[in-house]
């Protein structure tokens, strides 16, 4: 066991937890942050995924102790209410089916048009192939991360 | 959990899938619906939610009888209360058949009472009165009232009978695009589902499994029981439980337990599956589910004979949030909590473990990442009331991926034979089909085209019954027999020389004007289909494309489909699919293109990809990286056309995905020659080379 101090959402958090717990299970076993879900936990369908400081990470294989000083963002905290403009592609696609895997999608694609604000269609499916979505949203997916794009302009 | 700082060992919080907030002040209407002072309209969802969006439908056809203004539509999910609702299940694309005449009556009663309580206070008469939007309206003298400023009294009014329904044309809701309703929480990333249930003092438990086939010979569990964290290592019932106070913790936990095995019955493999499946399609004196004609004659006259077999391995469900529940057993009462598909029975089930009355057991629904019918099953949620029973304490079981896909209750491996005669012209006159499959039920369905349309006909199946687990899987048996017989029939019509779309047609056109024995299906509808996804899809006018196509009928729908094969840059791919639909009246619009869409791409990927092969007892696949599932690049376009109809509503959840696989391997055909049998089709020698993927 060993101590922690985590920077996440813009808040502090201290935890006590084995060093090599990964993210996603400090995040929801001890943070209360259960946005950030499990899928497969060996790095595969991107259920899991949140930003370290800035960058899309799959949190089931980020052991805590390699975060540091990084900067977490996880689903919740990706805006106050939702209002982020991929939060409201989403919302104005009607993207989610089932729902699981799309706070998964909704990381992936924030941090994917931080750094491609003007993705190209193949751009977009080639940013979003490592996140499974078992009910099939892709279209809406694809239509969503577009439709965001636009809004960030 | 505000601001800098804050300290935080190891300490529970309470989390729970959204709880209902039972609102006091409301009146109550019936078991649907209630209305407060100020307008808010609460409509409860009784069914569970696997994504088939039945918590946004069922409320739209009560707020649609109703008039009710959705923007002030409130709905929550209620839980399993057998007083108030029936049938509160997910299975079969059976909720909107079971429940779209109650939940309309439901809607356009209370509205009634609402009409009289205001023709009571203005003292005129009800037929002078209309709704619109939250408002009963007095016309004649521009007054109006809201719906929240009646309730009070409307509840008292008689609940009147055979009350009068909607118009489809006078609809406002049904039919439009409305979005689902739990969108906010989902993209913010609220706790919804049963995984994200926690409580106080809460263990959580894995559970290691047996082989298929096998029991416990020795157990050591020292080593698991010293690790930090682990409250308990508990043997019951051919499994070993870890329980602990973390996730990570428990996870470590259980890497060292030692469990040795001995053989218990059979333990098979799939290589002798696949012999012995091939050996029941030649069992003789097997009890036919139809017969009709002269079956042996015709065979034996015939000008040719076709035979043809279809082979289909164990699926995994592979639901994107693996198993779990949450279960508290005390002496004053059993509380579940968890991702259900059949709740009902889950209780029951429960009941029947603990000895428990089932007055005693609350069971609350939580919003599921999938269910595809692998939540039909209770065996998590009574792993859960067993372990809670034993320990005291509340408990949640997670099974890992690995647990869920190695795990069983898979969808079963099947064989399919085929056989059709034909004359010297090209006549279809004898057909006969058995299905074989392990752990499979039965898997033919006796009354399916080309009952009624062929003379001579005979279909039968045989179960082999095996240790390894199977349930029901999205469109059982129908998941793989969609693509079987829509695959042969396409070889028929090529072995006819006649266009496919045209010859279904012609035998369509038969079964309705000289059928033999009886027909089950609606030849209309499925002609309505076809043609339609034949204008749709331009139908073998461009002969560039490679276009292979299916129609069949399941859980009361229509669906035809037409799959595109293109020659870009040297590379065959799968450009796009069009999907004609009739199932009746469409309740949502944005639901049900998604239900059809997602149906399509899970029928292609599950054909194309998956498969869970076993050794000894034992599955070879345990996660994502060797279990592939369909991803954004592997999709084609899809197309969705539904046909107009007054019809009531029929099922959406299942019925695209068995068509889908079939008119794949149609157009593969067509592009090249060959033919695909056996799922996976990448595992096919004709598929060496292709990946089919479109170009985005
Ligand atoms: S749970 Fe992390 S990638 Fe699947
Ligand atoms: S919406 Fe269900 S897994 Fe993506």
């Amino acid at each position: 066991m060993a101590n922690y101090t985590l920077k996440i959402n813009n808040k502090t958090y201290r935890v006590e937890v084995e060093e090599d717990t990964p993210l996603l299970w400090v995040l929801r076993d001890h943070l209360g942050l259960v946005g950030t879900k499990y899928g497969c936990g060996i790095g595969q369908c991107g259920a899991c995924t949140i930003h370290l400081n800035g960058t899309a990470v799959r949190s089931c294989v980020l052991p805590v102790s390699a975060i540091g000083k990084q900067k977490v963002t996880t689903i919740e905290g990706l805006s106050a209410h939702g209002e982020h403009p991929v939060q409201q592609a989403w919302s104005e696609v009607d993207v989610p089916q089932c729902g699981y895997c799309q706070a998964g999608q909704i990381m992936t694609a924030s941090a994917f048009l931080n750094k491609t604000p003007k993705p190209t269609p193949a751009q977009i499916t080639e940013a979003m192939n490592g996140n499974v979505c078992r009910c099939g949203t892709y279209h809406r997916i694809r239509e969503a991360v577009a439709l965001a794009a636009s809004k960030l302009k | 959990m505000v601001g800098g700082g804050f300290l935080l060992s190891f300490r529970w919080f309470e989390l729970t899938a959204s709880p209902i907030q039972t609102v006091a002040e409301d009146v109550n209407f019936n078991s649907y619906l209630s209305i407060a002072p100020n307008d808010v309209i609460t409509i409860f969802a009784p069914n569970p939610e696997v994504g088939q969006n039945i918590k946004t439908a069922f409320p739209m056809i009560v707020a649609e009888e109703l008039d009710a203004d959705w923007t002030k539509v409130k709905i929550v999910q209620a839980h399993l209360d057998t007083k108030k609702f029936e049938r509160q299940a997910t299975a079969g694309s059976g909720a909107m058949q079971h429940s779209w005449e109650r939940l309309r009556k439901a809607g356009a009663t209370a509205r009634w009472m609402l009409m009289e309580a205001a023709a009571k206070r203005w003292d005129v008469s009800v037929a002078t009165l209309t709704t619109d939007n939250g408002f009963v309206w007095h016309k004649e003298s521009g007054r109006k009232l809201s719906y929240g400023a009646l309730a009070t009294e409307a509840a008292t009014m008689k609940v009147p009978d055979g009350i009068k329904l909607k118009a489809k044309k006078d609809y406002k809701l049904i039919g439009k695009p409305i979005h689902n309703t739990d969108n906010a929480e989902m993209i913010t990333g609220k706790p919804l589902y049963g995984i994200d249930t926690y409580r106080e003092g809460m263990l959580i438990a894995m559970i290691e499994r047996p082989p298929f086939g096998a029991k416990i010979k020795s157990v050591e569990t020292a080593a698991a029981k010293a690790m930090p964290g682990i409250v308990d290592v508990i043997t019951f019932k051919n499994k070993v439980a870890v329980l602990g106070k973390s996730t990570w913790q428990v996870t470590k936990a259980r890497k060292l337990l030692k469990v040795e095995y001995e053989p218990d019955g059979a333990v098979e493999s799939t290589t002798e599956h696949n012999t012995l499946m091939k050996q029941l399609l030649d069992k003789a004196d097997v009890k036919p589910s139809r017969k009709d004609g002269d079956i042996e004659a015709v065979f034996k006259t015939a000008a040719q004979v076709i035979t043809r077999e279809y082979q289909a391995p164990f699926l995994s469900h592979a639901c994107m949030e693996p198993m779990n529940f949450f279960a508290h057993v005390r002496p004053e009462g059993v509380e579940l909590i968890g991702p259900a598909q059949l709740p009902e029975d889950t209780r029951k089930n429960v009941a029947k473990l603990l000895g428990v009355d089932i007055e005693k057991i609350t069971l609350q629904m939580t919003r599921m990442g999938g269910g595809f019918g692998r939540r039909q099953r209770s065996d998590y949620s009574m792993e859960a009331a067993e372990l809670s029973s034993m320990t005291k304490a509340p408990v949640k079981v997670m099974w890992t991926r690995e647990d869920d896909m190695q795990g069983g209750q898979y969808r079963p491996a099947m064989r399919y034979r085929f056989q059709a005669a034909l004359d010297e012209e090209g006549n279809w006159i004898g057909y006969r089909m058995r299905g074989v499959g392990i752990n499979s039920g039965n898997s033919a369905r006796p009354d399916h085209f080309p009952a009624g349309a062929v003379a001579n006909f005979l279909v039968d199946s045989i179960d082999h019954k095996s240790p390894v687990t199977t349930a029901p899987w999205r469109a059982p048996s129908e998941n793989f027999l969609g693509f079987a017989e829509q695959s042969f029939f396409d070889e028929i019509a090529t072995a006819a020389r006649r266009d496919p779309i045209e010859y279904r047609l012609a035998y369509l056109d038969k079964a309705q004007k000289t059928p033999v024995g009886a027909v089950k299906y609606d030849i209309e509808r499925m002609k309505g289909v076809i043609k339609l996804v034949a204008e749709k899809s331009n139908w073998g006018k461009n002969k560039q494309l490679y276009q292979g196509f299916s129609a069949y009928f399941s859980h009361g729908s229509y669906i035809a489909q037409v799959a595109e094969i293109e020659m870009k840059n040297g590379n065959l791919v799968l450009q796009k699919m069009y999907a004609a639909v009739d199932c009746g009246v469409v309740v949502n619009l944005s639901g049900a293109y998604q239900q059809v869409k997602g149906g399509i791409i899970d029928g292609l990927g599950h054909a194309l990809y998956g498969e869970v092969t076993l050794k000894d007892g034992v599955p070879a696949q345990k996660n994502f990286d060797t279990y592939r599932l369909i991803r954004m690049k592997e999709v084609p376009e899809v197309e969705v056309y539904f046909v107009d109809s007054d019809i009531n509503p029929t099922g959406l959840g299942e019925p695209a995905l068995p068509p889908a696989a079939a008119a794949l391997a149609n157009a593969f055909f067509k592009a090249t020659g060959k033919r695909l049998y056996h799922q996976p089709f990448l595992k096919e020698e004709a598929m060496k080379g292709q990946t089919l993927h479109p170009i985005s």
